[in-house]
């Protein structure tokens, strides 16, 4: 039976502090260090224009070649040495080239052993009949498990460095740059209107079909970014907004992280300890077939595409 | 088929070089778009399906828009009736103080 605590009592155990320090409720700091408010740093005019005059003094002086002759002499061999140096780069890449085996002949060393492997058992294996996916998706999904890591990450990284506040977003509309661009543009709006859902439906078509076509998550996942990027050029955040704010943005992102993750550790842990796994492969050829390929190409397109959307809205905005 | 690979390659390597030499910022971009267009052609003659469509997407769609939108930030893109108000050549910040007083 519990009972509960007089309010006090409560705030002295070590649980109400803790919560308090997850929710970030009180700052560690106030009452424990001495703080006070930076001083702003006023430089004097007159050093200002010193500093310019001894800048300009120095450039005169280096950049002058009629009287530096140093100068004359460093600026003759830098143009020189620049042409040198792409001269013997080309020549390099070109003779590199011209030493590499003849495409597809027999004797090439990428005729070996991995790929008559893929090749001659991939179909009954992964039951896709699109080879590269396939070979991605299943043979090496542990690498494409990294990228779309790296993916997330790039996409945390611009985040960190970008991303302004929603306070300061309003006060900065003012000089927000889409001001000086013409709104409502007829001819853009036309096209958008006509084109997104075209290129909305293919990019999925692409993604769903990435075990049967060409294709596959990365794919279909950047042309549903470009796709939502003409939208947001064409009509702005605020209609895009309706759809992909910054909630649905991190719920697609973060869970198609996670469902590749464990859909990933599942078929890793059953595949390295020789378990039977449990995932049907189906028919080859039918939509929902080959096992774990399609909801891993869901994952990688939904990150993807929201990888190369925010990317967009943040160099553009500071925010989604 | 190779005659037209080798036509395509031999505009690949016209368009890298006006890419460098090209003096103005949005040339160079625009270029560097049809570059990338080209270059999904050729992935297709090549018979890679699955590059030319990535290459599609992400060369010539996202980071030429990418390009864009810094070239817009950095203020390198003027556009047209900033231009006609201040008849030109005048400094950034006019411009701005221009455009927000048209609004």
């Amino acid at each position: 039976m519990s009972r509960l605590r007089p309010r006090e009592e409560y705030e002295k155990t070590f649980a109400f502090r803790f919560f308090r320090w997850l929710s970030g409720g009180k700052d560690p700091y106030v009452g424990e260090v001495e703080m006070r408010a930076q001083k702003e740093t006023v430089i004097p005019e007159e050093t200002i224009l010193e500093r310019m005059r001894e800048s300009e003094m120095i450039r005169d002086k280096v950049y002058d070649e009629e009287q530096n002759k140093a100068a004359r002499i460093f600026h003759r061999i830098y143009v020189a040495a620049a042409i040198l140096f792409c001269i013997i780069l080309v020549s390099v890449l070109l003779v590199t080239v011209s030493c590499l085996p003849p495409t597809g002949s027999a004797d090439n060393p990428d005729n070996n052993i991995v790929s008559e492997r893929y090749i001659e058992s991939g179909l009954q294996e992964t039951g896709a009949l699109n080879i590269v996916s396939g070979m991605i998706l299943t043979y090496r999904a542990f690498d494409t498990f990294g990228e779309t890591n790296v993916l997330f990450i790039a996409t945390c990284c611009v985040m960190i460095l970008l991303m302004v506040d929603d306070a300061v977003l309003k006060k900065q509309a003012v000089m927000n740059d889409r001001r000086f661009e013409p709104k409502n543009d007829a001819i853009l709006q036309g096209t958008a209107f006509v084109l997104c859902p075209i290129i909305f439906i293919f990019g999925i078509y692409i993604i769903l079909n990435g075990h049967l076509s060409p294709g596959g998550g990365f794919s279909g996942g950047a042309i549903m970014g470009a796709g939502l990027i003409l939208y947001v050029a064409s009509f702005g955040f605020k209609r895009t907004q309706r759809f992909f704010d910054e909630h649905v943005y991190k719920i697609a992102k973060i869970t198609a992280l996670c469902m590749y993750g464990l859909i990933g550790t599942y078929f890793y842990m059953t595949g390295a300890n020789g378990i039977e796994n449990h995932i049907p492969l189906g028919i080859p050829g039918h939509i929902l077939s080959s096992g774990i390929i399609l909801p891993i190409n869901v994952c990688v397109g939904l990150e993807v595409a929201c990888t190369m959307y925010a990317f967009y809205a943040l160099f553009r905005r500071g925010g989604l | 088929m190779t005659v037209f690979q080798y036509i395509l390659m031999g505009f690949l390597i016209v368009c890298t070089i006006s890419v460098s030499f090209s003096k103005n910022l949005l040339n160079s971009i625009l270029i560097y778009m049809s570059y990338s267009l080209v270059m999904s052609i050729l992935w297709v003659c090549l018979e890679s399906p699955d590059l030319a469509i990535t290459e599609a997407a992400v060369g010539a769609g996202v980071t030429s828009v990418l390009f864009f939108a810094t070239l817009k930030k950095i203020q390198a893109i003027r556009i047209e009736h900033d231009q006609k108000a201040n008849s030109g050549g005048q400094q950034t910040a006019g411009q701005t103080e221009e455009a927000v007083r048209h609004e």
